[in-house]
């Protein structure tokens, strides 16, 4: 079976610096990856990447979102076509009150895939049922974006959307960072409630603590740009004992 | 020997004094007013229109703007009324009472004057002027308006239209009041308007003002409202400038509040090759409450300018200002604020922020604020931002699906918000949101 998102040798700058040195990563439909490394190793970029953010120079490579090449698409683009990044700092928006910004979302991705768009009232519904299931007190939703959200409040309305949007592949990029142990249960169970047969996960993060309640069926260790080792869950547990010292060399 | 400088007059200022030549002494008004139309013109002579040499219009050359004079324009014909029907609808929601002027002139017949309010009288300015009210008269030429601006000066002059509204003391009047101008003229004409609005003491009312094109777009409009709140008295005022796109509009509101007045203005602009809205408020008793806000919505080569002149006359008066522009294209936004706290102004609360988004590359923004401080025990202060739409924030839109233009979209309204946020009404929040909406979705085509 062909894997839902191929990623292959993936190569990207920003700035004239070169970040990922040809990244290979194959993720089959139904699994979570967790991708693991050093700090500045390039596990961000690569979210980034992936997400289409504008500052960086795609140089080499394909990512293939069931096939079809996602390099292709702007942001918005990929956001229909089921791609979803949970951002490690999620942005404040003033002025934008998150049922404002939910419901926008959430038409503009089904009327990209040429589905009928939801009413207001639909869309209240569906919002207030996730949202009840994550703890997220419905005052949230009439306040701007992220605006003066705690940590955790961030990472709850990162799930929220997720939850909301129905990605077929998502990237959590240190969802974990910013996390009480509390905080960080509620918003893993909503991860694992979102884990299904035809859904694909990219979880990256430094810590194995987060891979306790999300727990991955594949681990990547990245280093300088591109994957230098890859193993099953218990390969975190490795890591989590020893460090990165071994890879950062290896790979230099 | 000293020369005066004496600029030499262009074909506009020809054509005014022509103008004033020929009709000035039929414009309306008694033998009083007369007197206050020649002296005002005589201002206007001696210096002609405004240059960038005139530290006020700095960057705003009405001489420039405005090459050539349109004849005063004529009487409504059918036609024109006709067409003033459409005019004023973002309002509609709130069922105003409508007081329509086409091309200037005050209509009656389509202006609804039934069942007036307890405690409201609206007079036609004409009749006022010509009947000599005294106390319409006395606020013609109101120095503390003027500051010797020769647009007002030019708006004295030759001003026919208009309305005189007064509220008693101590009476809320619950329906706006729509002043619907609507120019409909199928040749381009020079119009000049003149309103007044007293409140009296613990007077409340709202006043709405509409300015639109159904004829031709090369009109020029000279607007001026005199506003006149007693103690404790209300008026909020929210003007949409929604003009041709070759017109040229210079209004002018002088408002002079007694203690625990409270004015409250809001200005959008969306229209207009150029505007000016100038203000010049003063706050005459203690306690009395000033609000200022304003948006532009410009785009190619849209020329808007806001000058405020806030006096600080009397202790303990409060004043906010916050006016935000949104630049696309060659448009240019200028904004200056002054801020005079007088002598005996003590326990002066005063703050004036503006704000501009701009869009493109060619647009400008020019932000001059004065504060001019003789009181020893004052909060003053002001602020000014211009930037660029934030690509971090418009990436997090777009990695949710939003398209980029539709991102900008959300993010120009948010930006525009906390100004319309800010009006008591609620039914005015909606209209005003409808047309920062309309114009959003204009420019995505």
């Amino acid at each position: 079976m062909t894997p839902l998102l191929q990623i292959k040798n993936l190569q990207a700058e920003i700035a004239g610096k070169k970040i990922l040195h040809g990244v290979n990563l194959d993720i089959g439909k139904g699994e979570v990856h967790a991708i693991m490394g050093p700090n500045g190793s390039g596990k961000s970029t690569l979210s980034y990447v992936l997400a289409g953010k504008p500052d960086y120079d795609v140089t080499g490579g394909e990512v293939l979102l069931d096939g079809a090449n996602i390099l292709d698409m702007a942001a918005d683009e990929r956001a229909a076509a089921g791609l979803f990044l949970a951002f490690q700092y999620p942005l404040e928006i003033p002025g934008v009150t998150t049922m404002t910004f939910l419901r926008a979302a959430l038409n503009a991705q089904r009327k990209k895939r040429g589905e009928p768009e939801l009413s207001s009232p639909e869309i209240l519904r569906r919002v207030r049922t996730e949202a009840e299931k994550l703890g997220i007190d419905p005052e949230m939703l009439r306040r701007p974006v992220n605006v003066g959200f705690s940590g955790g409040e961030k990472k709850r309305a990162e799930t929220l959307q997720m939850s909301l949007l129905e990605p077929r592949v998502c990237v959590l990029d240190e969802t974990d960072s910013g996390l009480d142990i509390d905080a960080l249960k509620v918003v893993a169970d909503g991860v694992n409630r979102l884990r299904s047969p035809d859904r694909s996960m990219i979880v990256i993060t430094h810590y194995q603590r987060l891979l306790d309640y999300i727990v991955p069926d594949v681990v990547h260790v990245f280093s300088k740009g591109h994957i230098v080792r890859t193993g099953g869950k218990e390969l975190a547990l490795e890591l989590e004992a020893n460090g990165y010292a071994e890879y950062v060399e290896e790979a230099a | 020997m000293n020369m005066e400088a004496r600029p030499v007059r262009t074909a506009a200022d020809e054509a005014f004094i022509k103008a004033f030549a020929e009709v000035g002494a039929d414009l309306p008004g008694s033998a009083n007013v007369k007197a206050q139309r020649a002296a005002a013109f005589g201002r206007f002579e001696a210096c002609g229109l405004p240059t960038r040499r005139v530290e006020q219009w700095k960057y705003t050359d009405l001489r420039q703007f405005l090459r050539e004079a349109r004849p005063l324009a004529a009487p409504p014909g059918a036609v024109e009324r006709q067409r003033a029907n459409d005019a004023g609808r973002a309002f509609a929601a709130i069922k105003p009472r409508r007081l329509v002027f086409v091309d200037g002139t005050f209509v009656a017949e389509q202006s609804d004057l039934t069942k007036l309010d307890d405690g409201l009288t609206i007079t036609s300015l004409a009749d006022a002027l010509a009947a000599g009210d005294a106390e319409v008269v006395k606020r013609i030429s109101d120095s503390n308006v003027s500051q010797g601006d020769i647009a007002y000066a030019l708006n004295t002059a030759f001003m026919a239209g208009g309305v005189v509204i007064a509220v008693e003391a101590g009476k809320h009047i619950a329906r706006p009041i729509h002043l619907v101008f609507a120019n409909c003229a199928e040749k381009p004409a020079s119009i000049f308007v003149r309103s007044q609005v007293s409140l009296g003491a613990g007077a409340r009312l709202t006043l709405l003002e509409s300015h639109e094109a159904f004829g031709a777009e090369e009109y020029h409009v000279n607007s001026a409202i005199n506003v006149d709140l007693g103690e404790d008295a209300e008026l909020d005022h929210v003007k949409l400038g929604s003009d041709a796109a070759a017109a040229i509009h210079v209004s002018t509101t002088g408002a002079v509040l007694a203690a625990g007045a409270r004015l409250r203005d809001f200005a959008l602009t969306s229209g207009g090759a150029m505007v000016r809205n100038q203000l010049f408020v003063t706050c005459n008793g203690t306690g009395a409450i000033v609000d200022l806000r304003g948006a532009n919505l410009l785009k190619n080569r849209q020329h808007a300018d806001t000058t405020l002149v806030l006096d600080h006359a009397s202790p303990g008066c409060q004043s906010r200002e916050l006016y935000k522009s949104v630049l696309d294209d060659t448009a240019r936004a200028v904004f200056q604020g002054k801020i005079m706290v007088r002598r005996k102004a003590q326990k002066t609360d005063a703050r004036m922020m503006s704000q501009a988004l701009l869009l493109s590359e060619t647009a400008e923004t020019d932000n001059k604020p004065e504060l001019e401080i003789f009181a020893d025990d004052v909060q003053c202060g002001h602020g000014t931002t211009c930037g660029a739409l934030d690509e971090k924030m418009k990436f997090y839109l777009m990695a949710r699906g939003i398209p980029a233009d539709e991102a900008e979209a959300l993010l120009i309204k948010a930006f525009l918000g906390e100004v319309i946020d800010g009006i008591s009404s609620e039914g005015v929040r909606v209209a005003l949101s409808a047309i920062v909406d309309a114009t959003m979705d204009a420019r995505g085509h």
